[in-house]
């Protein structure tokens, strides 16, 4: 084993377990000003029993904070190679662009006249989002992917409803993300579902005969989940647009085509972009996530208010004489500090830049792909792009799933990769390294994964009941998911009280 | 499992039994391969009695730790009873999916029962699946 874990075993209790009557972890100077009673000040609402606050020391709570810190695995701890999810390197440059004051503490009541160098960030963002796209209009609201989609849907449904018939369905393509189907049921559409052909492709004469004028679009992600280009995308767009269809663009696998191509040149009338995914803004943990939405000249009218406009006078303010709009999809102008830090990532590289940054990220998973080929089943020989995607056939032969070589992963160091997803391939191992891994650390990826190859021959078990260097080995899923636990309860009347 | 051959089945992987003399009621549940296919199931989502279900069109979901997929119907009809005992033990239809039954269905069209597989074409057809 190459690589060093990072996992350290250390049996820490909770902050409530730990806490006996009395410890402080705080001392107060002597009382300067009048004295008050609580339950004078507060009547009814002053607490004598606090319930379960731990009392501990100050070096306790330091040390239990810290320890527990050690567990978590990021990007910033190693390769996260979890397919479709884009989890590349957030650069240290656009944190330090997010705290520069006047960004920071900038206010959403604040005049636009004070607030012209936000409005720039929002305005240069979204024009180079669209050059990027292809695209004609963009609104930045929304929070994240599927609320992108959301946005987008609504949009497609606003403008077929100004052409009298807002139709009935969405197609949507048995390799989709699980939020597009929940997407267009949320915005009143009925799913019908596309099959693939045997390239892991759009099945183009499925399409032919299920479009028809109930049908109101078809939400497609292209590189598909399977890490695959829909080759035929212009005929799909026209096949669509030829009854009155749209064609909507699930932008998270952006990452592939950034500075290659561009969904508004391939027929793409709307599509969201994930900040969080292409863009290197955090993801995970919190984030908070950003969707921008942006779509063709027809869509424009229906895009929600406000949108960031240059006035005659050359400053820069919101429009909100939309009156074709869908309305607000969020409080005030979406998660401005992350379309600081986007932008930050986007001028630090520049146009050549990203354009290289798109070919490291497809050069890495062709890598990976090369290495593990024959090792694991590749149940898909058409190109890959960004992402690859393996099946566990070789490996169920011992008994031994997706899942449980994952786990084994981890022992190796690694944050696992996307497991069982897409669900049209037999036990998936979706990997994505994106651009920012080297390849020293690719190498040590391959060699992780050909060890535990090796060890699904020999040694079963070992996979089976992995991980091992964790704080806690294998856990029990299934109960997890059939008995949940969703809070603590205290074991003696003590600790309780 | 060998699947029994007095069920019918759809390429859903669901199957329905008739079992009653009148051949009025249908019993409906998934097969053993669809069981295998979702790993273990946590939940289990079904309409209530007095729904109607329609053939092809879905009732209701199965979520297993992998994923939530749509339970399709295999005829028309109304919902007379449903197996509340999934509610609390939804892992019966891993260890007797043939057994473990979702629905009981007042079946609307007896004639949509011969568009169903019987169980050799059924286990052919999820052999030439797994290929």
């Amino acid at each position: 084993m190459k690589k060093a874990t990072t996992h350290i075993s250390q049996n820490e209790g909770l902050i409530f377990e730990k806490s006996s009557p009395g410890k402080r972890g705080y001392k107060l100077p002597p009382l300067d000003v009048p004295a008050v009673t609580a339950a004078k000040a507060l009547g009814n609402a002053a607490r004598a029993d606090l319930g379960n606050m731990p009392e501990v020391s100050e070096i306790e709570i330091i040390r239990h904070f810290t320890r527990i810190s050690t567990w978590n695995y990021g990007v910033d701890t190693g390769m996260y190679p979890l397919g479709s999810c884009t989890m590349k390197y957030n650069a240290r440059v656009n944190e330090a662009a997010a705290r520069i004051e006047g960004l920071a503490n900038a206010h959403p009541y604040q005049p636009e006249r004070l607030s012209q160098g936000a409005l720039r960030v929002m305005k240069t963002l979204a024009d180079c989002l669209l050059d990027i796209t292809g695209q004609d209009a963009i609104t930045l609201q929304p929070a994240a992917g599927a609320h992108g989609e959301m946005t987008g849907i609504l949009l497609i449904r606003a403008y077929l409803q100004s052409k009298g018939n807002p139709r009935k369905k969405i197609l949507i393509p048995d390799s989709a993300h699980g939020t597009n189907p929940a997407t267009a049921a949320i915005c009143g559409y009925a799913v019908e579902n596309l099959k693939s052909n045997a390239g892991g492709m759009v099945d183009v004469p499925s399409l032919v005969a299920q479009m028809n004028e109930d049908v109101a679009g078809l939400m497609l992600t292209n590189p598909n989940t399977l890490g695959i280009f829909e080759q035929e995308i212009h005929k799909i767009a026209d096949i669509l647009h030829a009854k009155g269809g749209l064609l909507y663009m699930d932008g998270a696998n952006m990452n592939a085509l950034v500075g290659k191509t561009r969904p508004g040149d391939f027929g793409v009338d709307v599509m969201h972009l994930n900040l969080h995914k292409t863009f290197s803004t955090p993801h995970g943990g919190g984030g908070p996530g950003s969707g921008p939405v942006a779509c063709k000249k027809h869509l424009e009218p229906f895009l929600p208010a406000p949108l960031v406009v240059e006035k005659k006078d050359g400053t820069l303010g919101f429009d909100y004489d939309r009156p074709r709009s869908i309305g607000r999809v969020r409080a005030w102008y979406g998660n401005f500090g992350m379309h600081v830090r986007a932008l930050a990532y986007i001028l630090a590289n520049g146009p050549d830049g990203l354009r290289m940054t798109t070919e490291d990220a497809v050069l890495n998973a062709n890598y990976i792909r090369k290495q593990l080929e024959g090792v694991y089943e590749l149940p898909y020989s058409t190109p890959s792009m960004h992402e690859v995607v393996f099946s566990d056939r070789k490996q169920t032969a011992k008994g031994l799933k997706t899942g449980d070589i994952a786990k084994r992963l981890i022992d190796y160091g690694f944050h696992p990769y996307t497991v069982s997803f897409p669900l049209i391939v037999h036990g998936a191992l979706m990997i994505e390294p994106t651009e920012s891994e080297s390849k020293e650390e690719l190498d040590l990826f391959v060699d992780a994964m050909r060890d535990i190859a090796r060890e699904c021959e020999k040694d079963p078990d070992l996979i089976l009941s992995a991980p091992h260097t964790t704080r806690l080995s294998r856990l029990d899923e299934v109960q997890a998911a059939r008995k949940p636990i969703l809070r603590w309860k205290p074991t003696s009347k003590g600790a309780a009280e | 499992m060998a699947y029994p051959k007095e069920l019918k089945y759809t390429k859903e992987h669901e199957w329905v039994r008739v079992e009653d003399a009148t051949g009025d009621i249908g019993t409906i549940g998934i097969t053993d391969h669809a069981q295998q296919a979702l790993g273990d199931i946590v939940f289990v989502e079904l309409p209530k009695p007095g729904a109607d279900i329609t053939a092809g069109k879905s009732f209701g979901t199965v979520e297993s730790v992998k994923a939530v997929s749509e339970l399709y119907a295999p005829v028309s009809g109304s919902v007379t009873a449903v197996n509340e005992e999934l509610n609390t033990t939804p892992e019966k239809i891993n260890r007797e999916p043939h057994t473990a039954w979702m629905l009981k269905v007042k079946i609307k069209d007896k004639g949509e029962l011969a568009s169903l597989l019987s169980a050799g074409d059924y286990e052919k057809f999820v052999a030439e699946e797994g290929k």
